[in-house]
């Protein structure tokens, strides 16, 4: 097997004298769908956050394509190809559905493609997640499923290698649940490593490989889904004892 | 429209502004004319710090001032350099003090930045008046030459000259800005700074550029200012005044393009000139009180709000 995109090791974070996360070991084949579960304020998205740059991590290192990102900031590693969606969808509110994406096409992608280039971009990435009709739209008018797919598309737009699609489904209705779901499997059989935080276990189910489990900033579990959800401690998390 | 038409129309309205104001055959026409125009290149380059990027700076006197006192000290050792040689170490000065000042504060959000550039005015200010080669707190006299340097008329002229060549640069500037490359990274800034990091844009290099951008126009259109006046003193050049109006006009013009600001100046210089010289110098402040309120209740989105959506 080739080498791991992404490789957490001994990561570790605090916030004054809370441990949000300690010794994180993780590692991220090429091409895999992960999902990463746990409870609230396990500290799934503090490691987003540490992964992406948004954070700096204390202890430990991340690579990611078997380069060393401590200390990058976040913007640099976006153009390395590794993309965020926010938990909470932050779109760009003044600007139209297609400038949304405009700017990390112009900004993220080594700004080739000038001109015409970027306008069709903007149209397939929009294609891409239904949204083509509304593309001179204000984000302001999208309904909620439509913002988590601009969400999608702004972070797809940069090209990235690695996703990490932070609750990309929360507050969503069973089938819009499955739409997201979809749309993320047709990314991941394009190329694209995805990791997916999530709360629905459906859904977490039906996308992972391979499951992670966060709990209190430690990792409890990590292997085939269907094991990890019958582990004792995985269990006890999810359920108390 | 693209950038090079719009600069020659710009030029063509600027030749006519020119000449007009000459038909005119009364030299007040170049001094308010003048003032107006200040006006033009300073609200033009809040508005890419304030409109574009989002960062609202009270501190345009502190910026402004810098390269009204560059030019004093340029005067005071070399005085035979001309002026638009004056104006560029003046945009350079106030540009590289945007930088300094952006990198110290654009750590802070909102309300703080404000009030941190605020307290920048204050600092320089201070030091100014406290440095007696520039005149201290006295002030300090600038003889204006005669004769315009280039062409048969007044010196005024040629300073009104100046300043509008000056506006069209800023407002050239501005407008190629918005949909370039740069303009959409102003505005993921402007819209949500976490996002647009997200999104690859370096956001601090951006948040130094437009500084840089906006205190450089800033100084450029305070290095005359010495040779306009003819006497300058800390308290007049550091004026609040400058601050109050810069901000009021990209508001009432509206902040999303390169006309608010234009619009804006225009509309309130023009009534403050008049009410200057018709009813009082005092009523101009009341005026810009009074038109920022009705603007916010009646169109907060500035006059172009009106014409869009």
């Amino acid at each position: 097997m080739s080498d791991p995109i992404l490789t957490v090791s001994g990561l570790g974070k605090r916030f004054g004298g809370f441990v949000a996360l300690a010794d994180i070991e993780l590692q991220v084949e090429r091409g895999e769908r992960l999902g990463l579960i746990g409870p609230n304020g396990s500290g799934k998205s503090t490691l987003v956050n540490c992964l992406c740059g948004t954070l700096r991590n204390e202890t430990g290192s991340v690579a990611f394509d078997g380069r060393k990102l401590d200390g990058l900031p976040a913007y640099r590693r976006i153009r390395l190809g590794m993309a965020r969606s926010f938990q909470l969808p932050r779109p760009f509110a003044s600007l139209t559905l297609a400038e949304n994406l405009r700017v990390p096409i112009l900004y993220a992608t080594g700004g080739q493609g000038r001109g015409m280039a970027v306008e069709r971009r903007c149209e397939s990435l929009l294609e891409m997640v239904s949204l083509a009709e509304k593309a001179q739209k204000l984000p302001g008018d999208l309904t909620q499923i439509e913002m988590r797919k601009l969400e999608l598309a702004r972070a797809m737009a940069s090209e990235p290698r690695l996703l990490i699609a932070d609750e990309a489904m929360a507050g969503l209705s069973p089938g819009e649940v499955d739409d997201i779901l979809a749309l993320l499997i047709r990314l991941n059989e394009q190329g694209v490593t995805i990791i997916m935080i999530e709360h629905i276990m459906r859904a977490v189910l039906a996308f992972s490989q391979r499951l992670v489990v966060l709990v209190a900033g430690r990792k409890i579990a990590d292997g085939d889904p269907q094991d990890v959800v019958r582990q004792p401690d995985v269990v006890e998390a999810y359920l108390g004892s | 429209m693209r950038n090079w038409t719009f600069v020659s129309v710009l030029i063509v309205v600027a030749f006519a502004t020119f000449f007009g104001t000459r038909l005119v055959g009364n030299s007040y026409a170049f001094f308010a004319g003048y003032v107006v125009l200040q006006y033009i290149v300073l609200a033009t380059a809040w508005n890419i710090l304030g409109g574009y990027t989002g960062y609202v700076n009270f501190g345009t006197a502190a910026f402004f001032a810098l390269g009204a006192y560059s030019t004093v000290v340029l005067h005071k050792t070399v005085p035979e350099l001309p002026l638009p040689l004056m104006i560029a170490v003046g945009g350079i000065v106030s540009g590289a003090v945007g930088i300094g000042t952006g990198y110290l504060t654009l750590r802070l959000r909102g309300t703080f930045f404000s009030i941190a550039t605020l307290a920048m005015a204050v600092v320089m200010q201070t030091l100014v008046t406290n440095w007696s080669f520039v005149g201290g707190a006295r002030g300090v006299y600038v003889i204006r030459p005669d004769e315009s340097p280039i062409f048969d008329g007044d010196y005024i002229e040629y300073l009104f000259l100046v300043m509008l060549a000056l506006s069209v640069i800023a407002v050239a500037v501005a407008r190629a800005i918005e949909h370039s490359r740069l303009g959409y990274g102003f505005a993921a800034i402007r819209d949500d700074e976490l996002a647009a990091e997200a999104s690859g844009v370096p956001t601090l290099r951006l948040k130094l550029i437009a500084t840089a951008l906006s205190g450089g126009f800033m100084g450029m259109a305070g290095a005359p200012l010495p040779y306009y006046v003819t006497y300058l003193d800390p308290s007049s050049g550091f004026s609040l005044t400058y601050a109050v109006n810069t901000i009021a006009m990209p508001l009432i013009g509206g902040t999303s393009m390169w006309l608010g600001p234009v619009l804006g100046a225009v509309l309130l210089g023009t009534l403050q000139q008049a009410a200057t010289v018709t009813i009082s110098s005092a009523l101009s402040l009341l005026i810009v009180g009074v038109l920022l309120v009705v603007f916010v209740i009646a169109a907060p989105k500035g006059i172009i709000g009106w014409f869009r959506r």
